[in-house]
């Protein structure tokens, strides 16, 4: 084990110690004409809306890395606590681990004053995390639940500003999701009329826009019920393959047969419990 | 005793300590990691988060003791860091991992996770400090 001459103790968090190799890196990388690989980002849609009893959220379910589709069939709405979710583009880790460091400290904090935790209280711990790393942390959320003060919609953008609102639009398909909502929103709307909205919505951005595609998840949050509806629409379906090309049994003629039997024999059998304590 | 030094307590007293070369194995520049050293390697970060993430505890820290201040009086912060300081004192040798037990629940850090829990925990790292040079630090003997 090799000893740092190092006169501190060492402290957790993000370590910058390759930063200034990693500029140097990508410097003459970009030299030569290549570039250093992408992040996997969600280039997403995701939308939520605010109806009579509760909120519905929706999302589509393409990870693209680049020009290439990274995941097929990803799931952008995260657990936060039993009754609230949480939708998220951006870059896909920085989405999923914060949501996960949000539900983890909602849950320690929840257990703490022993209540359900509220809506509010996730959307002002996202947003002092988001503003406290300066808009480096990439996740984009639109955050949603329904608490004792009824349901709430929040979205969250990566520098730490948020607004409350009935109805959201994030992420690259955002401009197609909400071209949909304006049309078409009312208050208080009935559960299907929302679900049908959301579906829509999230169809204009998954059919116009290239980070979005796939299939549509939809997310309604109720008092007391929550409805994770994964896949809601499978809006691109995979085409079968109408030909076949393998040939038929018996096509070729057969003209002789000979089998020829290979004698094994046992040398030796070992029998090895598992360890199931 | 005299647990910190008066020199190793000026180092510390000026946030800004100066990014100075990162010294790797052998005591020389650790080039591998923090790139070649010039004066605008040592004089600017290497990220623009650096210097705001070293000192974001102590920040916080004095936010809230002067908001404290204001509102309660000089004795709240005064007493709380009575506090701190008590609790900083019950830890092992500095090159051993110690557990922070009471500073954590003082400090309300107990119910709270966030990327220094996550990222690079210490008692997880793979690297120990040389022992003597530490324990000379810590009592200002360096």
């Amino acid at each position: 084990m090799a000893t740092l001459s190092v006169c501190q103790q060492p402290i957790g968090g993000f370590s910058f110690e390759y930063c200034k190799r990693n500029a140097v890196l990508e410097f003459e990388c970009n030299k030569l004409g290549h570039s250093i690989p992408a992040a996997r980002k969600t280039g997403t849609t995701i939308c939520g809306v605010v109806f009579k009893d509760g909120i519905v959220l929706g999302a589509d379910t393409r990870a693209t890395e680049g020009m290439i589709v990274a995941d097929k069939n990803c799931s952008k709405i995260h657990y936060i606590s039993p009754n609230i979710y949480c939708c998220g583009a951006g870059t896909a880790a920085d989405t999923e681990m914060t949501t996960q460091i949000i539900s983890s400290n909602l849950e320690l904090h929840s257990l703490s004053t022993g209540r359900l935790p509220r809506v509010a209280t996730a959307n002002r711990m996202l947003k002092q995390m988001l503003f406290r790393y300066q808009g480096h942390i990439g996740a984009a959320l639109v955050l949603g639940g329904v608490d004792c003060n009824g349901p709430h919609l929040y979205s969250i953008y990566p520098h730490g500003s948020t607004d409350k609102l009935p109805y959201v639009t994030m992420g690259s398909g955002s401009l197609a999701a909400m071209a949909v909502f304006e049309d078409r929103y009312e208050q208080n709307m009935e559960e299907e009329d929302a679900k049908r909205l959301v579906r829509d919505a999230i169809a204009a951005g998954i059919f116009n826009d290239l980070g979005s595609g796939s299939n549509i998840d939809l997310c309604v949050i109720t008092k007391g019920k929550v409805d994770y509806l994964r896949p809601h629409d499978m809006a691109n379906k995979k085409g079968v393959r109408t030909g076949d090309y393998k040939y038929k049994r018996g096509t070729t003629g057969v003209l002789a047969k000979a089998v020829t039997k290979l004698d094994l024999e046992v040398v030796e059998e070992t029998v090895q419990t598992m360890d199931t304590s | 005793m005299n647990t910190r030094g008066l020199r190793s307590q000026l180092k510390d007293s000026v946030p800004v300590t100066g990014l100075g070369t990162q010294i790797g194995a052998y005591g020389v520049q650790d080039t591998l990691r923090s790139g070649f050293s010039s004066v605008k390697n040592e004089l600017l970060p290497s990220h623009a988060l650096e210097l705001s993430e070293k000192n974001f505890q102590l920040n916080q820290d004095k936010m809230n003791f002067s908001t404290l201040r204001n509102i309660q009086g000089l004795h709240a912060p005064l007493k709380l860091q009575m506090e701190y300081r008590a609790a900083r004192q019950i830890q092992r040798l500095p090159f051993l991992q110690s557990s922070h037990l009471a500073l954590d629940t003082l400090k309300g850090n107990d119910e709270s996770i966030s990327f220094e829990d996550i990222l690079n925990d210490p008692a997880q790292s793979e690297m120990m400090g040389e022992p003597h040079i530490m324990v000379e630090y810590k009592l200002g003997l360096m």
